[in-house]
């Protein structure tokens, strides 16, 4: 994919403004091994094929695709938790790409990351007073005798009971616990925050306080949020823009309303139309997939999606190509522009109002 | 009025352990027709998943208190023996859980694993079991089904695991399949293969379906009645549309208000506060009462009972029908 490509794939109204982060070319390979002693690498994993993304600040910039797409690992790979293949990551105009765990130890401070499951995420043996308190102990951006009167501030920001500060992770609920991880993550004062799944584990009628909370803070703070979720509904609900993420590659991106009401990629038409809408006189086109995601060692050729994708299918068999067009097959699709601000990578996009109301 | 398939009534199951009671199952009772499809809704820790665990025997009678009665065409399934109650299981009802991985055996091969339900219940040889297996799993659209059931289970992706699992469930075409959260481990193109799937099988089999989930889209889209469950009791139960365009308890009214929707736009989420209780230390009174913004002071000490308040809608709160009529109206309609 072409850089011009992603220098137009800035939302409209900012496209003067610098990214807060900017993704070129990101690619991230894992060797698939054999044998125990003497091991040799047969193969990698694509978990991330050549991603270009650019972060504004302020805004949502919400991921998705299915398991297994690299959405997680390329949020590890902008956070710098594991090193990227090849690509460039910028974190306000810095490239951190290649970055020491010393050098990058000053943007740690700005960006922070809300992991999913608020179970694991929080060590069982400490206070969550000791937890929301310990980034600013090692960044020392907090004199230590105000460390407590800090973190209590954060608890009641977050919505916690500050007199909680003594108490361990498994006294309190689901929901509270990923409050102690929100409280962690804002310790620092960060800019941009990496939620990863942020409510998946939690009970649905807790999930809206969680997701209410990152928004009031988000307006606070000024806060930048990357929020990769596997619920269609609560990235639209949450996000500006919206990537879609197929087998390492973003298929296609644009403001949340834009992708919603008019996808042009058939794979996010498919993984929209297959969203159950919680109301019954609600009736939809539903495109229903063969088969499963592909193996990521061996992609397919040209376009990713040509195997399942109901598009090819159909034009191939208007032109009398048999099942897949030849071009899905051997030429792999640019992002290209479709509405304003949304780019799609396909070379048959879908019509507007192909997911309209039956 | 057909006779019911399954009448559940007043079933209780209580645990004991070091800390209290837990009371999973708090005097439940429901009924299925024939073919009907059943959606129950609730959160974790409602009580869903242990209601139809004991309907299906799976739960230790030496480990739990369990009263009531749960009849299977007329047939009390709590008084049966081990052995009856084993003839019943399996051949006239099926059960899907939520993660495939867990609920099929790792060492032995899919196809193995289906011929030996069917040999469960049926005089057949291992020829015949087998082939009904490979049959099977080709009607729930496994690709190559010959040589898929002769693997492991895990060769198999998420997706085709959970079909595998609807193949056993449904090999011995029994009457009722529980599905407890079917899709939830699964992505949502592979829930709607999923779903699609269990609905064509309905069609075929004519099996009645009871779908678990905390996915009020799901429920939406494929089931007929809706109940739904919260600290153990049924709080509100009724035909889909009376739930989702006529619900009468605050808790429905919650759920309905706090779920995001891909559909349309909200400004902001309307969370219900709090969090669901432990089933140890149910509030007194309408258990929903804490979290509830209609709370008044007989809440607090009067359980209330589920009623039909009217055509079969069934709820359990104190609010005058007028009075939930109304609220649900102001608030609840026009946000969704």
């Amino acid at each position: 994919m072409s850089v011009e490509v992603s220098e137009t794939a800035q939302p409209r109204a900012e496209a003067k403004r610098q990214p807060l982060v900017k993704v070129v070319g990101l690619e991230k390979q894992f060797p698939v091994t054999r044998g125990i002693i003497f091991t040799k690498k047969i193969g990698f994993v694509h978990a991330v094929d050549g991603i270009d993304l650019e972060i504004y600040p302020g805004e949502t910039v919400g991921l998705v695709g299915e398991t297994g797409c690299g959405k997680s690992t390329t949020a590890r790979l902008i956070m710098r938790l594991m090193d990227s293949t090849a690509g460039q990551i910028l974190f306000d105009g810095t490239d951190v790409t290649n970055l020491s765990r010393g050098d990058m130890r000053p943007f740690r401070k700005d960006m922070q990351m809300i992991f999913q499951d608020p179970y694991a995420s929080l060590n069982p043996r400490k206070t969550v007073g000791t937890i929301i308190g310990t980034p600013m102990r090692i960044h020392h951006t907090v004199p230590k005798d105000k460390v407590k009167g800090e973190v209590q501030e954060l608890m009641r920001l977050v919505g916690l009971n500050p007199e909680h500060y003594n108490r361990f992770p498994h006294e309190f609920s689901g929901g509270q616990r990923q409050r102690v991880g929100v409280a962690r993550a804002l310790a620092l004062r960060p800019r941009l925050i990496v939620a990863d799944e942020p409510v998946s584990a939690l009970d649905v009628s807790v999930q809206a306080q969680v997701l209410n909370l990152l928004e009031d803070l988000q307006e606070e703070f000024h806060l930048t949020y990357l929020f990769i979720a596997h619920d269609l509904s609560v990235v639209r609900h949450m996000s500006d823009r919206v990537a879609v993420m197929y087998l390492g590659k973003i298929v296609e991106i644009a403001e949340g309303d834009t992708l919603y009401k008019n996808p042009k990629h058939p794979y996010s038409g498919a993984l929209l139309s297959a969203v159950p809408i919680p109301d019954p006189r609600v009736k939809r086109e539903r495109i229903i997939l063969q088969g499963d995601v592909p193996s990521p060692i061996n992609p397919p050729s040209g376009c990713r999606f040509h195997p399942r994708c109901p598009r090819t299918r159909e034009i191939a068999k208007a032109e009398g190509l048999g099942t897949v067009h030849p071009r899905c097959r051997d030429e792999e699709p640019l992002l290209l522009p479709q509405h304003p601000g949304q780019f799609a990578a396909c070379h048959f996009p879908l019509d507007d109002g192909a997911l309209a109301a039956k | 009025m057909a006779e019911p398939l399954l009448e559940v009534k007043n079933l209780k199951v209580y645990f004991d352990t070091p800390d209290g009671v837990v009371k999973a199952c708090d005097g439940v009772s429901l009924s299925l027709e024939p073919g009907e499809r059943l959606g129950v809704v609730g959160e974790s820790g409602s009580g869903k998943s242990v209601t139809f665990m004991t309907v299906m025997g799976l739960i230790d009678r030496k480990a739990a208190r369990i009263e009531g009665e749960v009849l299977f065409r007329g047939v009390n399934l709590l008084e049966l023996s081990r052995d009856d109650l084993r003839k019943v299981r399996g051949a006239e009802m099926g059960m899907v859980f939520q993660d495939p991985m867990s609920s099929l055996h790792p060492f032995y091969k899919v196809g193995a694993q289906i011929a030996e339900a069917i040999q469960a219940h049926e005089d057949v040889n291992d020829k015949d079991a087998m082939s009904r297996a490979v049959d099977m799993l080709g009607r729930v659209g496994i690709p190559k089904p010959d040589e898929r059931a002769r693997q492991y289970p895990h060769e198999f992706s998420g997706g085709m695991r959970q079909r595998a699992m609807i193949a056993m469930a449904l090999c011995l075409n029994p009457d009722l399949l529980i599905a407890d959260e079917p899709t939830t481990a699964l992505d949502v193109t592979v829930q709607a293969q999923i779903l699609d799937l269990i609905d064509r099988m309905r069609d075929e089999f004519q099996t009645a379906v009871i779908m678990i989930t905390h996915d009020l889209g799901v429920v939406a889209e494929h089931t007929d009645r809706v109940q739904v469950m919260y600290a153990g009791k049924v709080v509100e139960s009724g035909t889909r549309d009376h739930v989702y365009h006529g619900s009468y308890h605050p808790y429905t009214w919650g759920l309905l208000q706090s779920i995001s929707r891909l559909d349309e736009k909200q400004d902001r989420l309307k969370p219900i506060k709090g969090a669901p209780p432990s089933l140890i230390f149910v509030p007194p009174g309408c258990s929903f009462h804490p979290r509830c913004p209609y709370v008044m002071d007989v809440c607090k000490k009067e359980v209330p009972e589920l009623i039909e308040e009217e055509y079969g809608h069934k709820s359990a709160c104190h609010l005058s029908l007028e009075e939930k009529k109304r609220i649900f109206e102001a608030q609840v309609e026009v946000h969704s």
